[in-house]
């Protein structure tokens, strides 16, 4: 009985101090705070990006730090397109339904030199960017990406949430034109056996 | 068994086509290479493609690839389009590739697919990309471009960039979805 009492008000404080953070959080900087950490990714990779999107989900990169690692294969549960790779006239008509099937409110990521302009692609079937017929929010450069590049993608679109995420997007309009840097240094990775 | 042997069969079942074996290639130093390509003309390609099969001198059992060609611009060329089947024996271990000449309008050659089930697809990507009709193919639609595509895109006459298909969509807004 008192075992059963003190892990009570244990969890209780524990709870209370949780919630206090969280309001605090919400009160601050309003819904935006927690809206911009969990972000649910759509993957549409189409090509080689996909491979680095797949290496951003995974373990050495770990987007799970930002908040946006539960992507899901439905368009009814997530808020976050990657277009990741080339998209051909027969494929951009799914890209759009599942522009379109996506839950309110929004953003889109077009990742890489192909989803942005066609990339090398300059033929009579390769849609020449995505932007011509889907609302785009940030623009990734690279052929294709590094994830840290993408992450930094990520982030942008963490900041546009942070601005005014909680307004539809039909309210917001057309992006803000943010478009990500590479980073300016190049990140050394070791081999992980470094002693 | 080489695939001389197999052209030499050919010409004794068919002498009227008067069928002359040319090297598929030459080399850079001049030598020919002994692949082998025949010419049929497309009246007679079923009888010759099922002799090639049922033969047991030449006994290509399998149809390795089929793929059409757009002799359009090209010099010496009297014919517009071919198509050529890349037969293989695995009896023998000898290819031989044949080829068949089409011209405008309407460029047709019967149908391999009662030879070989597997012609099916390379046909239907063969009538996509180049508008070659096959009579006698069971289900002759596109095969990689979308069902409402007007033009044949590996024509020498198609614009590499297209005419402006790619940019024939609907702009989805964010007031419109």
């Amino acid at each position: 009985m008192e075992l059963n009492r003190s892990t009570n008000e244990t969890g209780g404080e524990f709870a209370a101090t949780r919630l206090d953070y969280v309001v605090d959080m919400v009160k601050k900087h309003g819904i935006n705070w927690a809206r911009r950490n969990s972000l649910w990714p759509m993957p549409f990779a189409t090509a080689c990006c996909g491979i680095e999107l797949m290496a951003t989900g995974a373990s050495r990169y770990d987007v799970a730090r930002f908040g946006s690692e539960a992507m899901r294969f439905t368009p009814r549960q997530c808020d976050l397109l990657i277009c990741a790779g080339r998209v051909v006239m027969k494929m951009l008509p799914v890209l759009q339904k599942i522009y379109i099937q996506m839950t309110e409110p929004k953003w889109v990521i077009s990742m890489g030199a192909c989803a942005s302009t066609g990339g090398v692609f300059d033929t009579y079937a390769v849609v020449q960017g995505i932007d011509q017929f889907v609302p785009v929010d940030v623009y990734v450069p690279g052929c294709p990406p590094r994830p840290e590049t993408l992450i930094e993608g990520i982030m942008a679109v963490q900041r546009i949430v942070a601005e005014d995420g909680v307004k539809t997007s039909k309210e917001r309009g057309r992006g803000l034109g943010l478009v990500v840097q590479p980073p300016r240094q190049p990140v050394q990775l070791g081999t992980g056996f470094e002693q | 068994m080489a695939t001389a042997d197999a052209v030499q069969a050919l010409q004794e079942r068919f002498p009227d086509l008067g069928i002359e074996p040319r090297p598929l290639m030459r080399y850079l130093n001049g030598k020919p290479s002994d692949q082998l390509w025949v010419r049929v003309p497309a009246d007679r390609l079923l009888e010759v493609l099922t002799f090639l099969r049922d033969d047991e001198r030449t006994k290509f059992e399998a149809l390795a690839d089929l793929g059409g060609i757009d002799y359009l611009n090209y010099p010496d060329a009297e014919d517009r389009f071919a198509v050529i089947y890349n037969l293989l024996s695995h009896t023998h271990g000898h290819r031989l590739w044949v080829k068949v000449f089409v011209n405008d309008p309407d460029p047709e050659i019967p149908s391999a697919t009662s030879v070989w089930k597997g012609a099916e697809w390379p046909e239907r990507e063969v009538f996509d990309m180049f508008g070659i009709r096959f009579p006698g193919h069971p289900d002759l639609r596109r095969i990689l471009m979308p069902q409402n595509f007007v033009d044949y895109p590996l024509r020498k006459d198609y614009p590499l960039h297209g005419k402006g298909e790619r940019e024939a969509f609907e702009v989805l807004t964010r007031d419109s979805a």
